[in-house]
């Protein structure tokens, strides 16, 4: 299981389709109404090109809503969200992926024309979509599946489609809303591994939804804390690095455990 | 196996308790009925027999009417039910009208009909298509609603189209209920053939069951009756099996 991570770690980066590297998100007076429900407060964030930003929080903060805003899927009520040098929720959506919870894998194709969705959409003929997102297979556990239909794959499985999906969309910028929840905890160990890994061998911008606070230390480069609705920042913080790439022993770390200590102690401050 | 054994042998006990029953008389006192109002089985076997050229006839002119009624009615249904996906507000005022296009009582509807059309095929399409669509729009309509919006949100994100998310989110999500609504279709179908026939027809099915029951001839009338239920058994098993063949993901 550790040697996953290592394996991916000495792989060259693959060519990311549509040269998707560079834009970063920067997130400016972000207030945000759902009818008159106010979700999101006066939000101020960054994430560096490549950066991987952790967003943690209590259910029900607007976190989801928040990465449907930065996917150009909602428009903000006030504030500004720039995905690169695009800020209209069109531009947006033509930069940023978004994995859902759920995998909401197409239970009438393949596994690889799932994964070849975002090529298929944009024009491409099924021969050669399947041909680019086929040699993503091995490299992501699933060789030998690419006809499987999304029924014949375990969780972990459809969950790797899934993500495959995203990255073959070939998009600067990465939107992740709870990728893991759905899994039981040694399938999530795994696949939390398993990420760490394929972001190591193909460096995108990634926004990180989860409410798993160890998840998102362990996975990404800063983590924001924020509070109980309408969600602000209560703390931004630096993951340890480097970080070990075995998971275990990443997460003894005694500075990783001080680091998660601090993080529990600002998700309980902002829930009051 | 068992799906089928068992059918078949409840069928089978029927049909032979029904036999005795009718041969023996005891059905036709039961019901205090002349005995040859009460056919066995085998009379009603025998009567496809002997007049099975006349019964073959005029259940082809029967199965023409369902089978291009029901498409008619299918297309009409696939038509309605995609045309108002788009347009939710022409969705709620049209939805009543196609209640209401139910509600029609086809028997009073049938003798307009054949005012309008005469008494060749077209009446008899005009009924079976009405009774087929509704069931299909609305299951058609129903099945486009059904989509996830978080499905359509990963669609967006994976630049999809309107026209690439009808086309490879919204109508594979409907298939199945298109199916289901196109079964039910199927077993109207028949009865609206029949009804299309007893308003005014010189050949079919329903013809003839009506000339069976002036005549009193009724092992001919319930050999006509056997070949209609085969028809309407014939098209929702077709319908199943393309069903099966299309939809694999259930």
């Amino acid at each position: 299981m550790p040697a996953k991570a290592k394996e991916f770690a000495a792989a060259k980066p693959f060519p990311s389709p549509g040269g998707a590297t560079g834009g970063g998100v920067s997130i400016r007076g972000l207030t945000h109404f759902y009818a008159d429900l106010q979700t999101i407060d006066a939000l101020d964030l960054d994430v560096p090109a490549c950066g991987v930003l952790g967003l943690v929080g209590p259910s029900g903060c607007g976190k989801s809503t928040l990465l449907e805003l930065i996917a150009g899927l909602q428009q903000p009520t006030h504030g500004e969200i720039a995905l690169g040098d695009s800020t209209d929720a069109r531009g947006r959506l033509a930069h940023c992926a978004f994995m859902p919870q759920r995998d909401l894998l197409l239970p009438w194709l393949s596994a690889i024309d799932n994964a070849a969705l975002a090529l298929r959409n944009r024009g491409m003929r099924k021969g050669s979509a399947r041909l680019e997102a086929g040699g993503l297979f091995e490299r992501f556990g699933l060789a030998g599946f690419e006809r499987a239909k999304p029924a014949e794959l375990s969780g972990g499985m459809r969950q790797r489609v899934a993500f495959l999906r995203t990255l073959v969309a070939g998009k600067p910028v990465m939107a992740l809303d709870e990728p893991f929840a759905s899994l039981d905890a040694i399938t999530r160990a795994e696949m939390q591994e398993w990420l760490a890994g394929a972001l190591q061998a193909d460096p995108r911008t990634v926004v990180l939804v989860t409410h798993d606070v160890e998840e998102a230390l362990y996975l990404c480069d800063r983590v924001a804390v924020l509070s109980a609705r309408p969600a602000r920042v209560v703390e931004e913080l630096s993951a340890p690095a480097p970080r070990a790439a075995d998971r275990d022993e990443a997460v003894t770390d005694p500075e990783f455990v001080a680091v998660r200590e601090r993080a529990m102690r600002a998700l309980h401050e902002g829930m009051r | 196996m068992r799906r089928w054994v068992l059918p078949a042998l409840l069928l089978a006990a029927l049909v032979a308790a029904w036999q005795v029953a009718a041969s023996t008389g005891v059905l036709a006192d039961l019901l205090n009925l002349e005995s040859f109002l009460v056919p066995s089985p085998a009379e009603i076997a025998e009567a496809l027999w002997t007049n099975g050229t006349l019964i073959f006839e005029n259940a082809w002119v029967t199965l023409r009417e369902i089978v291009f009624g029901f498409l008619l009615g299918l297309l009409l249904g696939l038509g309605v039910g995609f045309l108002l996906r788009p347009f939710e507000t022409l969705r709620l005022a049209a939805h009543p009208l196609m209640v209401a296009s139910q509600a029609i009582p086809i028997l009073v509807f049938a003798p307009i009909l054949v005012v309008w059309f005469g008494y060749g095929i077209g009446p008899k399409l005009a009924v079976v298509a009405l009774v087929c669509f509704f069931p299909i729009a609305v299951a058609t309509a129903d099945g486009l609603r059904s989509v996830d919006p978080e499905a359509i949100k990963m669609m967006r994100t994976l630049d999809a189209s309107r026209g690439q998310l009808l086309w490879r989110l919204e109508a594979p999500t409907s298939l199945p209920f298109v199916f289901s609504g196109a079964k039910i279709g199927a077993t109207f179908a028949p009865i609206g053939a029949v009804f299309g026939e007893w308003v005014g027809a010189e050949s079919g099915l329903g013809h003839l069951i009506l000339q069976d029951n002036a005549l009193l001839n009724t092992p001919r009338l319930f050999a006509a009756a056997f070949l209609l239920t085969t028809i309407a058994l014939g098209l929702y098993g077709l319908i199943t099996l393309i069903e099966r063949r299309v939809v694999t993901w259930r």
